[in-house]
């Protein structure tokens, strides 16, 4: 399982990296896994506007429908276009190929309420008890 | 929750668990679509002693089960099984079931494991002068399916595997283990269900897991066996069929022989057979991105025609396929219907089933 040091996690398992003010989103390798095979991805539109902690997107796996939830809000200002036909790469490269949308963020002080690493993988090993 | 004998077995693989009609039961090991491309081209191995079984005994054994079953077990001989429904007086579904005739005196049931409670209770307010005797705890039960899945079970018992016709069982040994052996299955392909004692279940699971792993087999969870049942459109308890839904709605029709005798749910059955059905399950396929879900909405044109039973993206096909009952005026193959997904319509046809027939 893999946290990288880099990004910021959110506890619905998206998450963030942060160039300047744009937010780039996906979900976790831990998120990933606890799904299972994703066959079917959901993504908004470019333009779209996404609020904190609200439904941006939904992945299926064979058996569920989750939802994604903004980590972040902002305006999208692009989507990962390969996800629709590859939606296995959200399996396979969680943190690389898999990203799902990149977002201008309004309010980075909404960044301080995400997790670091450290943080999140502590949070991870708590949920799977 | 209930484990099976296997649980142990099951956390050693690395299995994921889900909550199954009260059974706590591996749903993967390493992946829904890796285990079903298993099955598929070569075998897995699925653990279902979550199963329940109820023998009917005695001189009255037989004529208690044809009053209580809709399809014909006069047809059947020893060692013979059979596909078959326990229906209300309504003609609604109180479970699907495999009878197996061991002798005319002891008939053996297997039954839904979420309904085994339900069934157990139904056979005993019908016991029609019969016996009943609840083996669930005491019987495992293991289905090894896929077109290896002979040669894997071959070299273990010392039954003669080739002579067992399909729907056919034998009692012999598996793995020095006594085992009845039949030739059922619910994932498409050619196969076996092995019932064992609980305490036989490691032994016979472990030799065919060693046997069968150079070939190829993989232990496979409910997840596949969900998928894979779903290609070949095998209805499972609680989407397709229910107390509300009759056989004939289910596209269950050849299982009902209403000239067999009284049984319970026959005039029911009869008059909706004579007056039409309502209702029809269908298959359908999306040609919009997205994925039916159990509960989804059906429609044609503005008028909500129906809803979905069981949807999934078939690791065969690779579409998003789906079954679900609609007004029977719109049941036709090629009917262009449209499917409620997070409140936009996607559209989708009506297909033949099954949406997948192994070549034989």
């Amino acid at each position: 399982m893999e946290f990288p040091e880099d990004l910021k996690y959110s506890k619905e398992h998206e998450w963030v990296l942060v160039e300047e003010n744009v937010a780039t989103v996906g979900i976790t390798d831990y998120a990933q896994d606890q799904l299972g095979d994703i066959v079917f991805v959901e993504m908004p539109a470019i333009g779209d506007k996404v609020s904190k902690e609200d439904a941006f997107g939904v992945v299926e796996s064979v058996k569920a429908v989750s939802d994604i939830y903004a980590p972040v809000s902002g305006k999208v200002l692009e989507v990962n276009d390969d996800l629709p036909d590859n939606p296995e790469m959200v399996n396979e490269d969680p943190y690389g190929d898999g990203w799902m949308i990149k977002i201008e963020m309004n309010d980075p002080e909404e960044l301080h309420d995400l997790m670091t690493a450290a943080e999140y993988e502590e949070y991870v090993a708590e949920e799977k008890e | 929750m209930k484990r099976t004998p296997l649980f142990a077995a099951h956390e050693a693989l690395g299995a994921r668990f889900v909550d199954f009609g009260g059974w706590e039961m591996p749903v993967q090991y390493t992946g829904i679509i890796a285990e079903h491309q298993a099955v598929r081209q070569r075998a897995g191995l699925f653990d279902v002693s979550h199963m329940g079984e109820i023998e009917l005994r005695g001189p009255r054994a037989l004529a208690a089960c044809q009053a209580l079953t809709v399809n014909d077990v006069g047809r059947l001989h020893d060692g013979q099984a059979q596909y078959s429904l326990l229906c209300l007086p309504s003609g609604g579904v109180v479970d699907d079931i495999i009878v197996h005739r061991i002798a005319p005196e002891r008939l053996l049931l297997c039954v839904n494991a979420g309904n085994t409670a339900k069934d157990l209770a139904w056979v005993r307010e019908h016991h029609g002068g019969a016996e009943v005797v609840d083996r669930s705890a005491e019987v495992a039960q293991l289905a090894l399916q896929g077109p290896r899945a002979t040669d894997i079970l071959m070299p273990v018992t010392d039954l003669p595997l080739r002579e067992i016709p399909s729907f056919s069982f034998r009692e012999g040994q598996v793995a020095g283990r006594r085992a009845l052996v039949a030739r059922t299955g619910y994932t498409g392909e050619d196969g076996w269900e092995i019932y064992c004692g609980a305490e036989a279940a490691l032994a016979v699971w472990n030799a065919l897991l060693d046997g069968g792993r150079p070939l190829g087999m993989a232990p496979a969870g409910l997840g596949a066996r969900d998928t894979l049942r779903l290609e070949r459109a095998l209805p499972l308890y609680g989407h397709e069929l229910t107390e509300e839904t009759t056989p004939l709605e289910a596209g269950l029709g050849w299982v009902v022989r209403l000239n067999k005798g009284e049984f319970i749910g026959r005039d029911a059955l009869r008059r909706q057979r004579e007056t039409g059905v309502q209702r029809q399950l269908v298959g359908l396929m999306m040609h919009a991105p997205g994925i039916a879900r159990q509960g989804y909405r059906i429609f044609h044109g503005p008028d909500a025609v129906g809803a979905v039973t069981s949807g999934t993206k078939s690791p065969t096909l690779g579409k998003a396929i789906a079954l679900g009952y609609v007004a029977s005026t719109w049941k036709e193959v090629g009917t262009k219907l449209g499917i409620e997904i997070r409140g936009r319509t996607s559209e989708a046809e009506v297909v033949p089933l099954p949406f997948y027939k192994r070549a034989v």
